[in-house]
């Protein structure tokens, strides 16, 4: 890679301007990752290699795969409603895929479904939200402090099991509004996940950085902002993942108390009015909000990733 | 380029780049020092009742069989440990914790692996306060004065080790300490990137005359680039001798082959073998 660099920028001399310019911008380019002839990772610069692997990394395969996976199971649930499969697991009673398509379609144009929709991602808009801010700190804070840990930690461990359902009572009395209670209930969901993982991330802080970080003048929260945190981020993204997922998980819970609106009370209402093809729209919108809203935060969280990445 | 920022600097450090210091800064006194770790029945001494003195501007190396207690000594000095008892003054003041004063290069890489090269260098001046067009200007400075200008964008992990243990030097240089502690910085590295670093340390080294304590256990580096060889005894660790180089500077790898290196040399193996078979023994003689 060296001898390339070097030929590159000699034919920069007495090429011809055109080539000229567009050598000095290669050489330029390599330059920039490579300092001399230890660098391995030099090559990775090239546009060729830059499409390549843009190109290798379409997960073609995986895309087809996933596809005849999909096909085959909603060809078997559709078979299994037709016969009325009923062998151990009964289906007599379980909508036809058309029939939920039918459904879904139906509802996809109506305004009240939209609300329900808007209703509930504005509650996961506003409890994920606090959770992060909360879960970070906290987590940042027993992770680093031997005291706050102790102080804390017993919380956690007894109230991280609780399951969501069980706090609606409580919360109802608790809070002064129903929208407060179902918020508080998802905020729970996703708060434990991130505490953890950041606590977990804190924990692998390399002790030779935070020295280094001293040692070149940091006081305790520059080492916080400059050491930890980024040190503890490939993990509180982790938890910010599964905390999106698990606050989803929580809502539906929540939305048990809501007289109105929300795609939980969708689901849970299609449930007392005996309306199955409904029961599994709202699981479905469900489901599929809750995986598309965790890919949005791995996607926001990527950049901040990038260097752990490149230490592979 | 711009320099003001690096001539503001060195003006609040009382120094000036490219000229061998002449302030009185980076004296390192430590007196009757002992430092042990655990209580009661674990209780483990690794420093035991050491005196030594440092004046402004040398280049100090300590030699010792590992587990002896060095990077303990450094450490205390550096501020990340306190002497159980004893004093460590640095410029006449006791260290009470690590400050920018007191520059740390460790052995592992210690580079902060999410910031470029620049901004690693950077990380000193940026705390201390100085604006990003000065800390840009130290940054840049420092970096071709490594060699390593082409790399400023680069993150750490794409780096060679040699590289890394480079940036790990120009940023600790980049507060322009009085002091700078060297734990084996070179330890992991290959012995021909290792020659290497040596010739360049003692480049940068010229042109800032800080102090310099620098750990190692291999003697032909000690007496390569020292002023003065200081050997430690087996655990627990205290100074046994003083050793004296008094080859010329600037010196170059063919130094190695002298009379007067080979005559050192021989005199520092001996004493360190004898502590090194005493460690070999206190630890079960397998
Ligand atoms: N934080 C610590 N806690 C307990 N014992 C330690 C600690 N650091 C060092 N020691 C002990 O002190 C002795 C000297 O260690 P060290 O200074 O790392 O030796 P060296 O750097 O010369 O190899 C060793 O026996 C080591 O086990
Ligand atoms: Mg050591």
């Amino acid at each position: 890679m060296r001898a390339a660099y070097l030929d590159k920028a000699e034919s920069n001399v007495d090429g011809s301007d055109v080539a000229g310019s567009m050598g000095k911008q290669k050489a330029l380019g390599v330059g920039s990752i490579a300092d001399g002839p230890l660098d391995p990772m030099a090559h990775r610069n090239s546009v060729l290699y830059k499409l390549a692997h843009l190109f290798g990394q379409l997960p073609i395969r995986a895309i087809a795969v996933g596809a005849i996976s999909v096909t085959i199971g909603l060809f078997l649930w559709h078979w299994a409603t037709l016969y009325k499969f009923n062998y151990f697991v009964n289906f007599e009673h379980v909508p036809a895929p058309l029939l939920v398509g039918d459904a879904f379609s139906r509802h996809f144009f109506d305004p009240a479904f939209h609300t329900h929709v808007l209703v509930s991602l504005r509650r996961i808009f506003f409890a994920y939200s606090i959770a992060v801010v909360l879960g970070i700190v906290i987590g940042l804070i027993v992770g680093r402090s031997r005291t706050a840990r102790s102080a804390i930690l017993p919380y956690i461990e007894i109230i991280r099991p609780i399951p969501a359902v069980a706090w609606i009572p409580l919360a109802i009395l608790m809070w002064p509004t129903e929208e407060a209670s179902i918020i508080y209930i998802t905020l729970l969901g996703a708060l434990f996940p991130i505490i953890l993982n950041t606590v977990h991330g804190v924990e692998q802080t390399p002790e030779v950085l935070v020295r280094a970080a001293q040692s070149l003048g940091a006081n305790r929260a520059q080492v916080f902002w400059h050491v930890v945190l980024p040190a503890a981020m490939p993990s509180i993204a982790a938890g910010l993942a599964i905390g999106m997922g698990i606050s989803w998980f929580s809502l539906l819970a929540g939305e048990i108390i809501s007289g109105q609106f929300g795609i939980g009370y969708f689901t849970w209402h299609a449930y007392s009015m005996i309306n199955y093809t409904d029961i599994v729209v709202g699981m479905l919108v469900i489901g599929a909000l809750g995986s598309l809203s965790t890919y949005l935060v791995r996607l926001i969280t990527r950049p901040m990733l990038r260097w752990n990445r490149k230490l592979r | 380029m711009n320099l003001g920022g690096v001539v503001s600097m060195e003006k609040k450090a009382g120094r000036r780049l490219g000229e061998k210091q002449s302030t009185s800064k980076g004296q390192i006194s430590i007196d009757n020092v002992s430092i042990s770790f655990g209580s009661g029945l674990t209780k483990k001494l690794a420093i035991t009742e050491t005196t030594l003195n440092i004046t402004p501007g040398e280049f100090v190396c300590i030699l010792g069989p590992s587990g002896c207690g060095k990077s303990t000594l450094l450490n205390a000095v550096a501020g990340y440990v306190s002497p159980s008892s004893g004093k460590i003054l640095v410029d006449g003041k006791p260290v009470k914790g690590p400050s920018p004063e007191r520059g740390m290069v460790f052995q592992q890489y210690s580079l902060f692996p999410w910031k470029t090269v620049h901004d690693n260098i950077a990380f000193g001046p940026r705390i201390a306060g100085y604006s990003s067009t000065e800390c840009k200007s130290i940054a840049n400075t420092l970096l071709s004065m490594i060699g390593l200008s082409n790399s400023a964008k680069c993150l750490p992990g794409e780096l060679s080790g040699g590289m890394q243990q480079r940036v790990g030097i120009a940023r600790a240089l980049a507060n322009y300490p009085s002091v700078l502690l060297m734990d084996e910085p070179f330890g992991a590295l290959d012995a021909q990137t290792r020659l290497m670093m040596q010739e360049s340390l003692l480049n940068i080294w010229s042109e800032f005359g800080t102090t310099v304590l620098f750990i190692t256990h291999d003697v032909d580096e000690a007496i390569f680039l020292a002023d003065r060889v200081l050997v430690m005894s087996a655990s627990p660790g205290s100074i046994i001798s003083d050793f004296r180089v008094g080859l010329e500077r600037p010196r170059n790898p063919e130094i190695s082959t002298s009379e007067e290196f080979i005559e050192l040399k021989k005199q520092c193996l001996s004493q360190i073998r004898s502590e090194s078979l005493k460690a070999f023994e206190g630890s079960g003689g397998h």
